[in-house]
């Protein structure tokens, strides 16, 4: 079987998705992603709804909501402030990672 | 097929109540949340958990799980009695949706196929389903973050086989990763994760890229840190010296002066993107050995020409 060379989309700030297109690629309904951003999780640029753009990086924190909402049973603002954290203990790792071997 | 010991994987005796099966599984969740944990194998340890907790949560599983289990320890080789389950009815939800996927063998053959088997065969309202998003680590080099790389994945779709069983077959993907990607960046193949159910859309696959460690090179985000090491006289005196770096050699002025520990920035050199990272040259001074006789002698000179004393500011 011959294999074809597949390339992907690279989910970076350079790609935006509008709230109609995160929702199909997360299969979630706006409820849910409006909810998100009102917990301050997700920052879609424009100020009203119908103009929010968001990030292709944002479909990692969605998913990464999702999952701990679902697993661990944590409310929208548990989720953010574990977020949060992880994001500064990821910050952490690297600076710790840089100075151990020097 | 091994036998899988469910109260050793929750760490609870085989009398606990309810709630100490609960608080041990809520507790191993959150410290093997593969979002969370950086645990090795904390995603299988998850899995793991989770498939336990199905079983022990759930009374006619576990008691169906209890009759079956005495006798047998965990890593041993099983298949199951027939009829083992008779008399217990399973409450649980079949295929729903990433639960499919994620259970083992052992718990497949218990109480996956009998869910299973009544799917296909009935006639029913077919359900519509997008499939699953399949998740996976990717590692690559730093050269490859230059570069670019393909790299070929493996992935296990579950499958309805015509005796209406769950089985499992691999699916190989080649994929380009292209470059100047970085730590915790994901990309998407459209279509590439789990087929739909009835027709409905397949899922996503997700990659998420992590790098293999670096013989020379630290990694954060796109910049590098590079440790240099420099003669005390090139410190001392500035010198140009030639740096490695993962697109080729390059000159570094060092300035005269310069103390140890010196971070000099190489601008752009990092990994490639918009904006490219940066390479942080870090400079080590080290000293050459004093093994021989006119080694020796070198070092005995500066110490009585120099007047120098490098706990000054020690005042000692």
């Amino acid at each position: 079987m011959k294999e074809d060379l597949l390339t992907g989309d690279i989910l970076d700030e350079h790609h935006e998705l509008s709230l109609r297109e995160l929702c199909r690629v997360c299969s979630l309904d706006t409820m849910r992603i409006v909810e998100f951003v009102d917990e301050g999780i997700l920052k879609p640029t424009g100020r009203i709804q119908a103009n929010w753009r968001f990030s292709a990086v944002t479909i990692q924190v969605v998913q990464r909501t999702v999952r701990l909402q679902r697993d661990l049973d944590i409310n929208l603002a548990g989720v953010a402030l574990v977020l949060d954290l992880m994001e500064e203990i990821e910050r952490l790792r690297s600076r710790v990672e840089v100075l151990d071997r020097s | 097929m091994d036998f899988k010991d469910y109260y050793q994987v929750i760490g609870v005796e085989k009398d606990a109540t309810q709630d100490e099966v609960k608080r041990a599984y809520r507790r191993l969740a959150r410290k093997y949340h593969p979002d969370v944990s950086k645990e090795p194998h904390a995603e299988a340890r998850f899995k793991e958990i989770g498939e336990a907790h199905d079983v022990l949560s759930d009374p006619d599983k576990r008691a169906a799980y209890d009759k079956l289990g005495a006798g047998w320890k965990s890593g041993q080789d099983f298949s199951p009695p027939p009829d083992w389950d008779t008399g217990f009815e399973f409450r649980g939800g079949g295929f729903n949706g990433e639960g499919a996927s994620t259970y083992s063998d052992f718990f497949e053959a218990l109480f996956g196929q009998r869910m299973g088997a009544a799917r296909p065969g009935r006639r029913q309202t077919r359900v519509q389903a997008r499939g699953d998003d399949h998740h996976a680590k990717v590692l690559i080099d730093l050269e490859d973050a230059y570069e670019g790389a393909t790299r070929t994945i493996t992935l296990r779709n579950p499958e309805w086989d015509s005796d209406g069983r769950l089985v499992y077959k691999e699916h190989t993907l080649k994929v380009r990763i292209p470059k100047g990607l970085k730590k915790g960046q994901e990309i998407r193949l459209a279509g590439q994760g789990t087929p739909g159910m009835g027709g409905g859309e397949p899922g996503d696959l997700y990659l998420e890229i992590g790098f293999n460690p670096h013989r020379l090179y630290r990694i954060d985000g796109r910049d590098l840190y590079l440790n240099l090491p420099v003669a005390p006289w090139e410190a001392a005196l500035g010198a140009t010296v030639q740096v490695p770096t993962p697109g080729g050699l390059v000159d570094l002025s060092i300035p005269a002066g310069t103390p140890t520990g010196r971070k000099l920035r190489l601008k752009g050199l990092g990994i490639p993107g918009t904006p490219p990272g940066d390479i942080y040259v870090i400079l080590v001074i080290t000293l050459p050995a004093a093994t021989n006789d006119s080694a020796k002698e070198l070092y005995r000179k500066m110490e009585s020409e120099l007047a120098f004393n490098p706990r000054s500011k020690l005042g000692v």
